[in-house]
């Protein structure tokens, strides 16, 4: 297999990630046990992951080098908390997660009346009245530039939108003459910015695809001795097996698998 | 002890819910080493608070794996890859990296099996991503045809092919994410937050108790 000079530990993930990648993709032609074996190596190491990011973000870092090197002994209050979290598992001591939940969500609603009238309500609001004209040294402008998010047809233009779809989610009175137009200019700009937020979406998991793709063709290079050829053919044939098996197999009913 | 089960919580919730918004007004060292320390606090919490999830996640696949359901094998490797993530990790000391600059096992294990898992799964909704766009954006109505109309331009001028065809297409796209779409956004974010400040107010003064598990003990 020629390789390079490529390290053997990159050179085995080429082929763990191909091989991986393309466990996933054979999704596409149906549920099948490759599929279910990378979905669950990816439940597995992703929880893995998450058991150690937390073992040393929060148990190292947080808690136990305060403790032992600064002598913050009150952090074994939240420690406590934190267990107490784990009581649900118990019904008789249940009601002691009651208290941690308090803690949190009261931390929680406490910080977040202040941040939210000042950062999503008032300065949204400033942001939303601006001024439709320009007053300059030459007299009274009025910017019609598109380009320009902040130019005056644009300000004209965000305020109509935000108090339009303000009045379409506003039920307490009832769509009728006036009313009614306005919500239907919201409901314009809902559908044209539900349709922009669905490209952008498109877009993005489009870019996650090429990403794999690309890697893909990278690691189809001989000197990683080719493991996407490989692998396909491999992935394939096991996938035809598989079919043939399943078509070999008598049918059985949902009782009796159960 | 009802007072500990009921009025506790409460008065828990009330307390820290005061002080907190209360802190915020309050421009002193000592004020913001109170949300520092209480930030870490809740940090701590969450972090035992994993210990809720991963209970649940063992005792379901160990409830497959010792009644022999169709599919433990599958169970057994979750449990292998979990267990392998962890060993590693704690061998390489939490770090990605060497100090060599090389890449740790746990490391290798991220690059090359976390990272394209991730990448693949995310990517396989361009493909359903698709057929759910033919179901939705059937022009059936003047809405829906508003919607494909929008999505169809962010996507062309978000695409260098899409600017090289049509030089304006990158702009429309451009106007419509700034404008419209934060427009729209901006509204609903003044709706969801003023709904949110609301719902901090009822939990603070223990009108809303559904967060400590409704009626029940």
């Amino acid at each position: 297999m020629p390789t390079d000079g490529i390290p053997i530990d990159v050179l085995i993930g080429a082929w763990v990630a191909t091989g991986l990648t393309l466990f996933i993709y054979t999704f596409l032609y149906r549920d099948n046990p490759l599929f279910k074996l990378g979905e669950h190596l990816y439940v597995g190491i992703s929880v893995g992951y998450s058991i150690v990011i937390t073992i040393y973000a929060v148990g190292v870092k947080l808690l136990w080098v305060p403790m032992t090197e600064e002598g913050q002994w009150q952090l074994l209050i939240p420690s406590l908390l934190g267990l107490m979290i784990s009581a649900r598992f118990f019904p008789r001591i249940a009601w002691l997660s009651r208290i941690s939940f308090a803690f949190v969500v009261g931390f929680g609603s406490g910080t977040i009346i202040p941040r939210l009238i000042s950062s999503n309500v008032l300065s949204q609001l400033e942001d939303t009245i601006r001024p439709l004209a320009t007053m300059t040294a030459s007299g009274l402008t009025y910017t019609i530039n598109f380009l320009d998010p902040k130019s005056d047809i644009n300000n004209l233009i965000t305020l109509i939108g935000v108090l339009s779809v303000l009045f379409y989610f506003f039920f307490s009175v009832e769509h009728r003459g006036a009313g009614q137009a306005v919500a239907r200019t919201g409901i314009v700009f809902l559908m044209i910015a539900f349709g922009a937020a669905f490209g952008y979406t498109v877009m993005s998991r489009m870019s996650l695809l090429i990403g794999r793709f690309d890697d893909l063709i990278i690691f189809s290079g001989a000197e990683y001795g080719r493991p996407t050829f490989v692998l396909l053919v491999l992935t394939i044939g096991v996938l035809v097996y598989w079919a043939y098996r399943e078509k070999q197999t008598p049918q059985t009913t949902a009782e009796e698998k159960s | 002890m009802i007072f500990l089960k009921r009025q506790l919580p409460l008065v828990v919730t009330f307390c820290m819910g005061v002080v907190f918004a209360m802190q915020y007004y309050v421009p002193h060292p000592t004020s913001e080493a109170l949300l520092k320390n209480a930030s870490n606090w809740i940090i701590i919490i969450g972090g035992f608070a994993l210990i809720l999830g991963l209970v649940s996640l063992i005792q379901l696949h160990m409830h497959r794996i010792q009644r022999n359901v169709g599919g433990w094998g599958y169970s057994a490797v979750l449990f292998a890859a979990m267990f392998a993530m962890v060993i590693a990790g704690i061998l390489a000391g939490g770090k990605n990296l060497d100090s060599e600059r090389a890449l740790t096992g746990y490391g290798w294990a991220y690059s090359y099996a976390m990272v394209p898992l991730q990448g693949t799964m995310f990517s396989l909704l361009a493909f359903f991503v698709a057929s759910a766009a033919y179901r939705a954006f059937r022009a059936r109505t003047k809405e829906a045809a508003l919607l494909l109309i929008a999505a169809l331009l962010v996507m062309w001028g978000r695409v260098p092919l899409g600017e090289y065809l049509w030089a304006f297409s990158g702009d429309i796209a451009q106007w419509i994410l700034n404008v419209i779409n934060s427009s729209v956004r901006r509204a609903i974010l003044i709706g969801v937050s003023l709904g949110v400040i609301a719902l901090s107010i009822k939990i603070i003064f223990g009108i809303e108790r559904m967060y400590l598990g409704g009626k029940k003990e």
